[in-house]
């Protein structure tokens, strides 16, 4: 009997199908132990809210030693490398009100704001820029509490969040950071070369039920609650003082507020 | 039939040889065993998340599994087959027992020629057991 190559053809790929699944049977089968049916849970001692926002009395930071208190408790529990010059890392850091607030500023304002210094961070905002623009979804606003969340697994270090973020939030790591890591803190990781990382309102702190890092450093003088909760400690606060965001004008719905 | 057969014949044998190398080399080799880990002396008694076995074939899976979900999901919870609750972390659960790196994680990994690259960023544990 002639075979035709159609015939072949047949007979060629029936034993490839009955040879791959005896072999994805077999070792899988036998090697399979029981295990691994778990559940995922939000933390039992969660803080909850709808909306995290800060409200940041900038009357209470006045010396120099206000703003370093809050931003070496940030830094040094989140592995935030010291690099001097234009490589370096911040998640919270200070400038001047010309540079924080270009639309408010004038050269007749007191001389407490124009000549003050001003606590910057993400303004983890309603309707991120950063978010937008993220190719792999490495940065994604987490729609239950409104925290804007890098992902560093999933960053390829494309940069295109720092060119959409307004605010000057984000750092890139040119370099290994961990060599500029003054006291490791092996509760928290760090970072390496190639990722974009920014203050990430602590959700590992509020999983554990304690507020962000800077909140607490501050004694008081940054606020941090539910904006979509009207007796939440920001809410009185906002209705009670003046308050601006950072260039609201953009469309961008910082959640940080600033009391001047 | 077969043009050019005394060419192509003999360059099929070679290859299937070539790629079935591996196989014949081996064959005399002893059996793969599990290198001897540093398992945390110190608290005896205390269980892993999982089972050991499941744990040995798949906590590279776990691990993806509990990044995502803590990171992506905001759910910082592990509710284990069990039913005891673990807090998803790798450095501040994992690490707590298994604190020697070199002694564990590294010893199977360098065996099976796997490089993770978890430590890239997360802090590697100091201690040893």
């Amino acid at each position: 009997m002639k075979k035709t190559r159609r015939d072949f053809l047949k007979i060629a790929g029936l034993s490839a199908f009955a040879l791959g699944s005896a072999a994805a049977m077999g070792p899988a089968g036998a090697l399979a132990a029981s295990g691994g049916e778990g559940r995922y849970i939000t933390s039992p001692k969660e803080l909850k809210s709808k909306r995290w926002v800060m409200v940041i009395d900038t009357r209470r930071f006045t010396a120099p030693q206000d703003f370093q208190t809050v931003i070496d408790a940030c830094h040094s529990e989140h592995n935030v490398p010291s690099i001097p010059g234009d490589q370096e890392i911040k998640w919270i850091w200070t400038d001047t009100f010309p540079h924080a607030f270009p639309d408010e500023a004038h050269q007749y304002l007191p001389d407490r704001v124009i000549n003050g210094n001003f606590l910057l961070l993400c303004n983890q905002c309603e309707n991120p820029p950063c978010v937008r623009v993220c190719p792999t979804g490495a940065t994604f606003r987490n729609e239950a509490n409104g925290i804007v969340v890098m992902d560093p697994h999933r960053c390829i270090g494309c940069r295109f969040c720092m060119a959409g973020c307004p605010y000057g939030s984000r750092s890139f790591n040119f370099q290994d950071p961990q060599p500029h890591i003054k006291n490791i803190n092996p509760a928290y990781p760090a970072r390496t070369r190639g990722v974009v990382e920014k203050c990430t309102f602590c959700p590992e702190r509020l999983a554990a039920g304690k507020l962000p890092a800077c909140v607490e450093a501050s004694k008081g003088a940054i606020l941090f609650g539910d904006l979509n909760d009207p007796n939440s400690s920001v809410r009185k606060a906002l209705a009670s003082n003046l308050t601006i965001q950072r260039k609201a004008s953009l469309g961008t719905g910082p959640s940080v507020y600033y009391i001047i | 039939m077969l043009y050019n057969a005394k060419v192509i014949i003999p360059g099929l044998a070679i290859a299937v040889a070539a790629f079935t190398a591996p196989f014949w080399l081996n064959l005399g080799s002893p059996e793969y065993t599990y290198p001897k880990l540093a398992v945390p002396a110190a608290k005896e008694g205390t269980k892993c998340v999982e089972p050991k076995e499941w744990m040995r074939a798949e906590h590279m899976t776990l691990l993806n599994t509990w990044r995502d979900q803590a990171i992506r999901y905001d759910r910082r919870t592990y509710i284990a087959s069990d039913g005891k609750e673990w807090s998803i972390s790798l450095q501040n659960t994992c690490m707590a027992c298994h604190a020697n790196k070199a002694e564990f994680c590294d010893k199977c990994h360098t065996a099976n020629n796997v490089e993770p690259y978890c430590w890239n960023c997360h802090v590697e544990p100091r201690g040893n057991n």
